[in-house]
């Protein structure tokens, strides 16, 4: 069974055509990285799958019932949600507001204390909101979502002024919640560094599907080249590699396309005067710079 | 009802922890005790004044707070969820929309009835006391009648801050016109009927002239507390209503309107507010 599943989906909003027949299907256990311009759609797609809002055309199915149907009220307790931007009961202590948040969803309030710990906030559990910086903020938010154990979790920005070791820590324990057989949605603008954690990415513009697949799949997809980064001293390249070289700046540095990629490398590995070779796969902030660099030349045409 | 006692309980206590609660408490023991201590100064008196005397001063002084307090305490009730983004994130949790905010309105709704009742009570305690012309016995019966009706005409302009939180989207327009509501209702209501009055020279309906005094919930209490001192002349504004002898259960039924119609439309315009 799809745990989400949307079919032929449009929003349009006063006057906005928010998305454009949209599909996804999203099994158990998966990590979805959504990822898209501001105003692509996805928001307006998270919104749809926690049923706040409803599709103009197509289907919504979550646990393959209506999200915003008469089985919302039961669906709702399976899934968590972080949006953007929380700012939380500012007068309330951090355990006071997922004290709050547990009693809504009827959870054990035992959990509280324990989630805080998990999220890096014990220590800070009885002081106010107020005081908290924007990381805690968002660590507060994330321990909010996990409550319940949610089969679904719907994360928007969720690394949003998180240290590099908080946001480590975070995606440990989106593997942990995946390993135990949790659904997640990942949506953000920071894509370095999430791709080791997701299992595929959909990446929206202007409200339509652009691509969507495994890393692998999208790089093969867009066949961006492989950088090579050479270093040492009088460097002679053979004949078929030298129109590759695009700088000479601090070593030479050539584009190679992937499918030329180990064919090159045995080449490169037999020239003696090379002391070092980096290589760079396109990452998935360069498959997402070539969807929207593509979505920018048709709006110029 | 869980969830609508879990909601209404967290807004009853920020009311207690942003002390909303002691404040409003405060000002009606303040100004409960100090009319019916310095009510017949004007007569060149100092000393509790008469019960009746108090409390019907004690109406035309609630009619111009009580409304403000309410209006103040709830203007942000939805709105200001959305501003920080909470809203959002309750409408993902198992709680439906009426829910939500009728679970606030109890909270507020509990607010004023705690204040209004530890407020205006503690006052009634200090007369009781100090007062060497009322007696306990003479005290309680008007005070719990006083109560009853602040108390309802507090839960009508919590509702009515309700309605004006869920349909604007900034809580600086809320807070605009919660001011313009009260003014509204307070001053300008009676000064149109007044100018009216006065415009056609009394030549008006005197039958059907004091059913507009309906239209207006303070005037509605104004009359009860009036209508239940029966030695306390219909003076000043209120004198319009001589003529249509309005009886207490229909007045009550009036409030209750008053009570109900924002409560339902609150409910209805938040269902319709987009997220």
């Amino acid at each position: 069974m799809s745990i989400v599943e949307l079919h032929n989906v449009e929003k349009h909003y006063q006057g906005v055509h928010a998305l454009k027949k949209l599909d996804l299907s999203l099994n158990q256990g998966e990590v979805l990285g959504l990822f898209g311009h501001n105003g692509a759609g996805k928001t307006t797609t998270i919104k749809l799958i926690l049923g706040l809002i409803k599709p103009s055309a197509g289907k919504v199915r979550v646990f393959d019932e209506d999200p915003s149907g008469d089985n919302a009220y039961h669906l709702r307790r399976q899934l968590g949600f972080l949006q953007e931007n929380v700012s939380f009961y500012q007068h309330l202590t951090g355990l006071e507001v997922v004290h709050f948040f547990a009693k809504l969803k009827g959870c054990d309030k035992k959990q509280c204390t324990a989630l805080l710990d998990q999220v890096g906030l014990s220590h800070a559990a009885h002081r106010r909101v107020k005081t908290y910086s924007k990381g805690m903020r968002q660590r507060l938010g994330l321990a909010q979502a996990l409550l319940g154990e949610p089969k679904l979790l719907l994360l928007d920005e969720p690394t949003v002024g998180l240290d590099p070791i908080a946001t480590q820590d975070f995606y440990h324990s989106i593997t942990q919640l995946k390993q135990q057989g949790s659904t997640v949605i990942l949506c953000s603008h920071m894509l370095a560094g999430i791709e080791k954690y997701i299992d595929r990415a959909l990446i929206l513009g202007q409200g339509q599907l652009l691509a969507e697949g495994s890393l692998s799949r999208l790089r093969q997809q867009t066949d961006l080249p492989v950088i090579f980064h050479l270093q040492g001293s009088n460097i002679t390249l053979p004949e078929q590699l030298r129109d590759k070289v695009f700088s000479q700046q601090d070593g030479i540095h050539l584009q190679v396309p992937q499918h030329e990629k180990m064919a090159s490398l045995q080449q490169l590995s037999s020239l003696a005067a090379i002391d070092n070779i980096d290589l760079h796969m396109p990452s998935l902030d360069d498959i997402y710079m070539h969807y929207m660099a593509r979505i920018q030349h048709k709006e110029i045409q | 009802m869980q969830a609508i006692f879990t909601v209404a309980n967290k807004e009853f206590h920020d009311g207690l922890r942003n002390r909303w609660i002691i404040a409003i408490s405060l000002i009606f023991a303040l100004l409960a005790t100090g009319l019916a201590y310095f009510g017949a100064a004007a007569s060149g008196q100092a000393g509790f004044t008469t019960l009746s005397s108090t409390l019907v001063s004690l109406a035309s002084l609630a009619v111009f707070i009580i409304p403000l307090i309410a209006l103040m305490l709830a203007y942000d009730g939805v709105v200001g969820e959305d501003e920080s983004g909470t809203l959002l994130l309750l409408m993902t949790y198992p709680l439906s929309r009426w829910q939500l905010i009728l679970g606030k309105m109890l909270g507020h709704w509990a607010i004023i009835a705690f204040s209004t009742i530890s407020g205006f009570g503690l006052s009634a305690i200090i007369i009781g006391l100090f007062s060497d012309n009322t007696s306990w016995s003479e005290l309680i019966g008007p005070y719990v009648f006083f109560i009853f009706c602040a108390t309802i005409l507090g839960w009508i302009f919590i509702a009515i801050a309700y309605v004006i939180s869920a349909c604007v989207i900034e809580k600086s327009k809320a807070a605009g016109i919660a001011l313009i509501v009260w003014f509204i209702f307070v001053l300008m209501f009676d000064l149109s009927l007044l100018g009216l009055l006065v415009s056609t020279e009394g030549n008006v309906n005197a039958q059907l002239f004091p059913y507009l005094l309906l239209l207006n919930p303070t005037d509605i209490f104004r009359l009860l507390i009036i209508g239940f001192f029966a030695d306390q002349q219909l003076s000043g504004f209120m004198s319009i209503a001589q003529h249509a002898h309005f009886s207490a259960p229909l007045l009550f039924a009036s409030l209750a309107i008053w009570f109900i119609t924002p409560v339902l439309l609150a409910i209805r315009l938040f269902n319709k507010r987009k997220l």
